[in-house]
């Protein structure tokens, strides 16, 4: 049973998923036919297999050849006391909302158990449930309700919660004329002012104009030091290391590292799963890679050949990828996927190296380099996953997630396409285009 | 504002989904003003941006009634037991457009309400049953057609009127054990949003709507009636009317309502622990 201290108590707590949608392909016409006719109940069978792991009991590895589980959570044990601010963070697909949808209840685990002692409100984004034909007033009592509050509650906070928003003037608007900037103030704004004992915030920071985060995040300092207990998962380390006094460090579903923020914060960002521009697999049976090809190694370089974790804006960026193909005669797509901080997708790139379009590939060693030219990406962090499929049959080889992550910077007296502007750009990508401009005097 | 001392005591416990748990009268009770709001931005979002606003809800069933009675009343000539088929059908037509709509977008209330359901946690059975009440407000609107119609007709309201809210309340159960079935279903077959207007068609065909339940030959009936369908549109035309109640067409599907019911919030318990991981 839960002592009074202790806010939220974990045991154990595991949670798997079903990804496996893993189709046929057929090379003539009578196959494909065929399978029309076949595929509805395979389709049944499929779609009704997403939830059942009857079949696999036993949760140890030895279950590793069903491709199709993934486990988002492992034996997760963990208590967090009354009051306390903790931050969670990790790579992407380390498990931090899973294990936030769990907590509020969105999602129920797999195994294991959680106790939680009073009122949880969950803000896994802003603005839930807004409904766009909706006056601005009309979703704040929506929105509030969603989140937990009662009306009544909502009526006590309407005012406050309006003045926070700064959008007093449209809120007999419908939502749908406001601009998103508004929509998210609306939204954080009512969010800010639940009172719940336990308040859970995903990355919703990443959102908005500066000063309005920054109002946020004060906002959440104060709630933190009214004795709620606050979980924060973010990719902010320095709103987490400002905001909580504990962090938790995820990593492929286990916890990493448990302690102060600031100790967590730094081993994160140094370790292998932190920050790092170059990462190689020496011992063959810790590859990532299944049985047609593996990953060995994976490095983030400047034009000259050599490894970096800063690049100038204006120069090329060289992401290369060293792989083994074990067997012959597959048809294989080598790809990475490009995450700015804030987690938005920035791109995907296929290796489309007209030597090997369509051609299959004989075993050996490849080492695969995709060029991004300078002047294409904004200044900040990129995470790299790097993938590889085959085609015919389709299979997934390896999929490794933010495995390597550089910083894009731009210096304010270089020739970038930021020109004579010296403050803050956004935008995840920050090309430079060719201005022309007419000038007429005045007659 | 609430009371902390009280929250902190409430210790709520996470663990895999224990399955059999029907439905928490309490957590249903603490979300109330959420099921409020929602039940609202239903009403309101439905004729949003519309000239007619809510005279739709009279328009709707009125053009239904007007082309019913001309093919089947006018033209096909179909036998009412001499009831004006006017009335006959308006009586039908009106809990008909209410059961239909509710559960078509009772089905797709999970799919459609995924952002939500991904985002955020409240009692998912809100979900089916936001429709089950909101449509209740066209249902209101469509009553004052029945009202014109049975005064043109002179028909004076008898005792049979008094258990309307009964056949009301079977109606909303039907719907919404329709509603639990499919919204549940829907979240992993798709193939729901297909099969509906199919489905709403053959319901509408299977039941006394623009036909009258004595034309069903007397070896059928049984059967027949268990369709809830049947009881629901006879127990409304008995009670708005005044014509005799046939309980023979309407227990059956009184019980089929139950059953329907029941199995629907059985069914929609057992899946509730996956929606979120499928959908």
């Amino acid at each position: 049973m839960l002592d009074s201290e202790t806010a939220i108590k974990i045991v154990k707590l595991g949670k798997q998923y079903r990804i496996g949608l893993r189709k046929e392909m057929h090379e003539n016409l009578i196959g494909a036919f065929l399978s029309t006719l076949k595929s509805p109940w395979e389709n049944f069978k499929k779609y009704r297999s997403l939830y059942r792991f009857d079949d696999m009991e036993n949760f140890d590895d030895s279950n590793s050849e069903q491709h199709d589980i993934i486990w988002a959570l492992r034996e997760i044990s963990l208590e967090i006391k009354r009051g306390e601010t903790v931050g969670i963070i990790g790579r992407n697909g380390a498990g931090k909302t899973t294990l936030l949808k769990i907590l509020s209840k969105i999602t129920s685990p797999s195994y294991g158990r959680a106790e939680i002692r009073g009122r949880i409100s969950s803000l896994l984004e802003v603005g839930t449930g807004f409904h766009p034909e909706l006056t601005g007033r009309e979703n704040i009592y929506l929105n509030g309700t969603i989140l937990g509050m009662t009306k009544k509650e909502v009526d006590q906070k309407f005012d406050e919660i309006v003045e926070f928003s700064g959008v007093e003037k449209f809120l007999d608007t419908p939502v749908k004329r406001f601009s998103v900037g508004m929509k998210v103030r609306l939204g954080f704004s009512v969010a800010a002012h639940l009172e719940p004992e336990i308040l859970i915030v995903d990355e919703v920071l990443a959102v908005g104009d500066f000063d309005f985060q920054k109002k946020c995040l004060n906002k959440m300092e104060n709630v933190g030091q009214q004795g709620r207990t606050v979980l924060f998962v973010s990719h902010n380390m320095q709103a987490v290391t400002r905001l909580c006094s504990r962090a938790i460090l995820l990593d492929n579903g286990h916890i990493k590292a448990d302690g102060s923020s600031s100790e967590v914060v730094s081993q994160y960002m140094t370790s292998g799963t932190g920050l790092t521009s170059a990462r190689r697999w020496d011992n063959s049976s810790e590859m990532p890679g299944k049985e047609i090809a593996r990953l060995c190694a994976i490095r983030v370089k400047d034009e000259n050949d050599h490894v970096q974790q800063y690049f100038d804006i204006r120069k090329p960026i060289v992401i290369e990828m060293e792989y083994d193909v074990l067997k012959s005669g597959y048809l294989l797509l080598p790809h990475h996927n490009l995450f700015n901080e804030e987690g938005t997708w920035v791109f995907t790139t296929v290796d489309s190296d007209p030597k090997w379009r369509g051609q299959k590939r004989p075993a050996g060693k490849y080492v695969g380099k995709a060029w991004i030219p300078g002047n294409l990406l904004a200044e900040g962090i990129l995470y790299v996953n790097a993938l590889l499929f085959t085609l015919e049959p389709n299979t997934l080889q390896f999929d490794e997630k933010d495995v390597v992550s550089f910083h894009v910077v731009d210096s304010i007296d270089g020739d970038s396409a930021r020109g004579d502007w010296a403050g803050s750009m956004k935008g995840a990508v920050r090309p430079l285009l060719k201005w022309t401009n007419q000038h007429e005097p005045f007659k | 504002m609430h009371n902390p001392e009280i929250y902190s005591e409430t210790i709520s416990v996470i663990e895999p989904k224990k399955r059999w748990k029907l439905i928490n009268l309490n957590e249903l009770k603490q979300y109330r003003d959420l099921i409020f709001f929602l039940v609202w931005r239903d009403i309101k979002v439905l004729y949003a941006q519309t000239i007619l606003g809510f005279s739709w809800a009279i328009l709707v069933p009125l053009i239904q009634i007007v082309i019913f009675t001309v093919i089947f009343g006018r033209i096909a000539k179909i036998s009412t037991d001499g009831i004006p088929y006017v009335l006959f059908s308006s009586v039908a037509i009106i809990p008909w457009s209410y059961m239909s709509q509710v559960m078509s977008s009772s089905s797709q209330s999970l799919v459609s309400g995924q952002n939500l359901l991904n985002k955020v946690y409240f009692p998912r059975l809100i979900f089916p049953f936001t429709p089950v009440l909101a449509k209740l407000v066209d249902f209101g609107i469509s009553m004052v057609l029945i009202f014109f119609v049975l005064l043109i007709y002179k028909i004076i309201p008898t005792w049979n009127l008094l258990l309307f809210p009964f056949f009301l309340l079977v109606m909303m159960s039907m719907s919404a054990g329709v509603g639990l079935w499919l919204s549940a279903m829907a979240i992993r077959f798709r193939d729901v949003r297909h099969a509906m207007p199919f489905l709403i068609r053959m319901l509408m065909y299977t039941a006394p709507i623009v036909y009258s339940a004595s034309s069903i030959p007397e070896a059928y009936r049984f059967f027949y009636s268990l369709n809830p369908l049947v009881g629901i549109i006879e127990g409304f035309r008995a009670c708005l009317l005044g014509t005799p109640y046939q309980w023979q067409f309407i227990l059956p599907g009184i019980i089929s309502t139950i059953i329907l019911l029941i199995s629907g919030a059985v069914y929609y318990n057992r899946m509730e622990q996956i929606f979120v991981d499928v959908i």
